[in-house]
């Protein structure tokens, strides 16, 4: 059982991102980089884990703009979401903010930012991290 | 045969308890269909549930434990507005990273849709192709949930849900059930005439989340469990002459196709444009009109999909029969493709 303090979860991994950091677990037998944080390596299965902070820059894997909503995401919508690919080798889903949306392609660069503890009280209380583009 | 005295057991897929607020529902489907005292069991892999149930039920009668099992699958949507079946939906993938991220489930095809375009020159005319095709089938399939033929131009204009999925490029949100009657082979010749061989399974699933897959243009758990079917059977992709492939998006039965080697890898959207996986192909594909038209009740699609190559493969398809079936293959996606579930059938 991993001794990592804190602990893996994904808890910690949105508290983390309270302190506006974007936080991987690496696995220090093989290096594999996993998001979203995990007590056994998925590669390699070893115990033996370690947090490691991503930089803020990212590139675009693969995106949609979601037109229909789930109800919570509703007064979003039309909003796009991705999937964003670290220099560190690890991807990770996300929301892409973007003043307009026919702007985006694969390939773009990106940057991370963390919006503040949402209002809604039925929403999970912890800020989320999201990408958006490049100055 | 006496249901209610020689089904031993049933194993009913149903995806979620949220739509109607009701779960346990395998009791309850063994009590309509007048099977107690039978063991009923729910099973549950998202999309993929009667899919999994039905292997449920081939491992119950191979490992000898029972005679004939009820194997089957339902599931009643259409009682939720749109937005709630889209949360409902969304809560068979990954709640703290694709949930909170707004992920659908059209948004987690349309990431492997953007992909496939992007990688392959896939064009969003192919992914309208599928759903024409399929609708022009489900007209002739009186059980379908739409049973009306529709234009490219009109699924090219429909409302988009996910770019670059449009509504006519998504499955109907359906009310439905189906189920099957598993029995040994020598059984089943005393029971009736209309019966076909389960000669293949094969199940595998994926990493949950889509962003830790090495590709999002293919399914690899669809390759993966369709390698078992068809090693089981002996079979190859170019022995499959009618599919039933999970196209809950257009975007999905062109993965599906390349998934299952019926075409190569990038080829899938040339490959509708052919015409080879229309009726009157060599290969035909969805010709219950598929999750696009027939409609796609999720916990009762696996099942329903090989009700739809029993008719075919017993020549029972009346205006959609594909001449001299003999061997079909279903294909059955849970999540964005973290399950997947294979099966060949031959007529008996």
């Amino acid at each position: 059982m991993s001794e990592l303090h804190p602990p893996p979860t994904i808890e910690e991994f949105y508290k983390f991102c309270t302190q506006r950091k974007l936080m991987a677990v690496r696995c220090m037998k093989c290096r594999h980089l996993m998001v979203p944080p995990r007590t056994i390596c998925s590669q390699c299965h070893s115990s033996r884990v370690e947090w490691a902070q991503l930089g803020s820059k990212g590139k675009l894997v693969t995106y949609t703009i979601v037109h229909v909503a789930p109800t919570l995401f509703n007064h979003m919508a039309p909003y796009a979401v991705g999937i964003v690919e670290m220099p560190e080798e690890v991807r990770l889903p996300s929301i892409i903010r973007t003043s307009r949306l026919e702007s985006l392609k694969i390939g773009m660069e990106l940057e991370l930012d963390f919006s503040p503890r949402p209002q809604d009280p039925s929403w999970p209380q912890w800020p989320r991290y999201f990408f958006k583009e490049t100055a | 045969m006496d249901p209610g005295k020689d089904i031993k057991a049933a194993f009913i897929g149903q995806m979620s308890e949220a739509y109607e607020h009701q779960s346990h529902t395998a009791p309850i489907a063994a009590n309509w269909a007048g099977l107690l005292p039978a063991a009923a069991t729910r099973v549950e892999d998202a999309c993929a549930s009667s899919g999994a149930a039905l292997r449920c039920g081939i491992m119950a009668i191979m490992s000898g434990f029972y005679d004939i099992v009820m194997v089957g699958g339902v599931e009643k949507m259409t009682n939720q507005p749109t937005p709630e079946v889209t949360t409902i939906l969304a809560s068979a993938a990954d709640f703290p990273f694709e949930q909170w991220n707004g992920m659908t489930f059209p948004g987690l095809f349309a990431l492997m849709a953007t992909s496939h375009m992007h990688e392959y020159g896939t064009t969003e005319e192919q992914l309208a192709k599928v759903a024409v095709k399929n609708h022009k089938h489900g007209v002739l399939n009186p059980k379908a949930h739409m049973q009306r033929e529709i234009t490219l131009d009109e699924v090219m204009k429909s409302r988009p849900v996910c770019w670059p999925l449009k509504l006519y490029d998504c499955s109907l949100i359906t009310d439905g059930a189906s189920c099957l009657i598993l029995t040994k082979p020598k059984l089943a010749k005393k029971l009736t005439d209309n019966r076909v061989q389960i000669i293949g399974t094969g199940q595998a699933q994926d990493t949950f989340l889509l962003h830790e897959r090495d590709s999002f243009t293919s399914v690899k758990a669809a390759k993966s469990a369709a390698q078992e079917a068809y090693k089981m059977s002996d079979m190859k992709p170019k022995d499959i002459n009618v599919a039933e492939v999970h196209d809950c998006f257009t975007i999905a039965e062109i993965i599906a196709y390349e998934d299952l080697g019926f075409c190569r890898p990038g080829q899938g959207g040339k490959f509708v444009e052919s015409g080879t996986t229309a009726l009157g192909g060599s290969l035909p594909v969805n010709t219950s009109g598929g999750l696009k038209s027939k409609g796609h009740p999720v916990g009762a699609t696996g099942t329903a999909q090989i009700y739809e190559l029993y008719l075919q493969l017993t020549g029972q398809a009346e205006r959609r029969q594909v001449p001299d079936a003999k061997i079909g293959l279903a294909h059955n996606l849970g999540g964005s493709g973290a399950t997947a579930v294979v099966h060949i059938l031959r007529s008996d």
